[in-house]
């Protein structure tokens, strides 16, 4: 298990004060007018915001602020009204999801997207771009990609390793709980070496004692040289990791910030984390009188 | 000796023929209390709430209500017996409104729906403003109303909650976690799987640690907190 010591965050991302839609000084996403409505709701509607290269971002905000639909729309999951957005500087408006992820920003599901009838080893398999059996024709000569399919099954265990699945490999992805799903959902994601890596809520549905490793892993990532977007409801988490935090209410994007000072905003309070965010709730219930020494907090 | 309401002993239940989730577990709730269940993934808790309600069979072991066996019941008779029961996912029917999510809460008894109404509109207020609304327009922590509101229309003595927390953000959660003390204080024993093991803990009287199918730890909440063994292992540092 990790020991907890706070990781060196970047620091001067940005150009001028931090504000909504405010320039980086490296963006590898860049994000002009998107938006997107349902019926007569309005569910993104962002005028600019530029993600910074090689850092942690966190996007946080209320139930319904669009932030999962934010991201259905720069994976090309789902199809934008209106806007523009470039993955260092390689236009990925219209283009559909599975290109999106050839290019190199790949996402996690807030739900997991495992195939269940597939074992965990299969399911990373499948993760791995350009293989030479997705060929009808080399499909046919074995030859011609068993060695890419060795080297690729290698990288997987090696994944799987890390993520601590390497147990389950021949297990039904069914088969796992909630919590290992979200862990070969991440483990895949990487077997395409992403430069970009979207995360829904990795930690929902996480135990937190499992949640140390995986921040570790996402920690890990930024080591070598990716960029992480993640969408989290664990403030600790997005606290202990996120160089920059984006809030999102109502669709636009409402502050923007490290994360220390992100949170201490008014605003901020009020809509997201709620008054009682440092107490302990046995108080604020009345349940107990007096917070134990090191207890609670 | 306090009333004895939920009582679990060596239970073994799982899903798929020889792979047993729940191994010997042991678990009792008494009248009146909030219980926490956490534990690692996988490590059984839904699977437990589920063989309580009689979603999952049981293999092995008892269990009873108020002294009496309960194992292979079906839900609805479970229901009828003062057991309510909120998933952690799809807990609501969303092409009905608020109010005919209430009603299908409480079909078994229809003449006391005005009544019920009346108590979960005390405890949820802004239910009661936006009955006409269809669930599927809410949004996730309002939807965890709504499937609290309507387990709590049959008027049950207990409470089983699967992760009312789960996927709502910080003040939602905390409200989640609010109620959940109010409905418990209103009289209704609750027993609560939750992730966010540290606010769990927090409310209940009494907390479970459950690991790969049995009762690894057993304490009053705040033991639970307090103990380095647990905090390791399951609660993780980082919150602290």
């Amino acid at each position: 298990m990790s020991d907890n010591k706070t990781p060196q965050k970047s620091t001067g991302l940005h150009i001028g004060t931090p504000a909504p839609g405010c320039k980086k000084k490296d963006p590898i996403l860049v994000a002009d007018n998107i938006k997107k409505s349902f019926g007569g709701l309005t569910a993104v509607d962002v005028a600019h915001l530029e993600i910074p290269k090689n850092a942690i971002t966190a996007l946080i905000g209320p139930n319904g602020a669009g932030k999962t639909t934010l991201f259905n729309l720069l994976t090309g999951f789902d199809t934008a009204d209106t806007g523009e957005w470039h993955l260092m500087g390689n236009s990925l408006a219209g283009v559909p999801s599975f290109k999106v992820a050839k290019m190199g920003q790949v996402r996690t599901f807030q739900l997991t997207k495992a195939l269940g009838l597939l074992t965990v080893m299969d399911n990373m398999k499948l993760g791995a771009k350009d293989q030479g059996g997705e060929s009808i024709f080399k499909a046919l000569l074995p030859g011609t990609w068993r060695k890419q399919d060795n080297e690729i099954g290698e990288k997987a265990m090696e994944l799987l390793k890390r993520f601590k699945l390497d147990a389950k490999k021949d297990d039904f992805a069914a088969s796992l709980s909630g919590g290992q799903r979200k862990l070969l959902e991440m483990a895949r994601a990487l077997m395409t070496d992403p430069t970009l890596v979207m995360l829904d809520e990795p930690m929902a549905g996480v135990n937190p004692a499992l949640t140390q490793s995986l921040l570790d892993h996402v920690l890990d990532l930024k080591q070598q040289g990716m960029t992480v977007l993640f969408v989290e409801h664990d403030m600790h988490m997005v606290r202990h990791i996120a160089d920059w935090v984006v809030v999102m209410a109502e669709g636009q994007v409402v502050a923007e910030g490290p994360a220390d000072t992100v949170m201490k905003e008014q605003a901020v309070i009020d809509a997201y984390l709620g008054a009682h965010q440092d107490t302990d709730l046995g108080v604020v219930t009345g349940r107990i009188d007096i917070i134990d020494e090191g207890g609670a907090k | 000796m306090s009333e004895r309401v939920v009582e679990v002993k060596d239970l073994v239940a799982g899903y798929l023929p020889g792979v047993n989730i729940l191994n010997g577990t042991n678990f009792h709730a008494d009248k009146g209390e909030l219980i926490g269940i956490i534990g690692p993934n996988g490590a059984g808790k839904s699977t437990l709430l589920k063989a309580i309600f009689g979603l999952v069979k049981v293999r092995e072991g008892s269990i009873t209500l108020n002294g009496e066996s309960i194992v292979g019941l079906k839900p609805n008779a479970l229901v009828s017996k003062g057991v309510g029961f909120i998933p952690q996912t799809n807990n609501v029917f969303p092409s009905l409104t608020i109010e005919e999510n209430l009603q299908m809460g409480i079909f078994q008894q229809p003449e006391n729906y005005k009544e019920r109404l009346d108590f979960v509109v005390s405890i949820f207020e802004e239910l009661g403003k936006r009955l006409k609304q269809r669930a599927g327009s809410l949004s996730g922590g309002e939807r965890q109303m709504v499937a609290m509101s309507r387990a709590l229309m049959m008027d049950p003595t207990v409470l089983l909650l699967d992760e009312p927390s789960a996927g709502l953000s910080p003040v939602r959660q905390d409200e989640a976690f609010l109620r959940v003390s109010d409905i418990n204080k209103a009289g209704v024993t609750c027993i609560m799987v939750e992730q966010n093991a540290r606010r769990c803990l927090q409310i209940a009287d009494r907390g479970y640690v459950l690991d790969q199918g049995k009762d690894a730890v057993v304490g009053t909440g705040r033991e639970l907190l307090n103990d380095p063994q647990v905090v390791g292992l399951y609660l993780g540092t980082l919150g602290s």
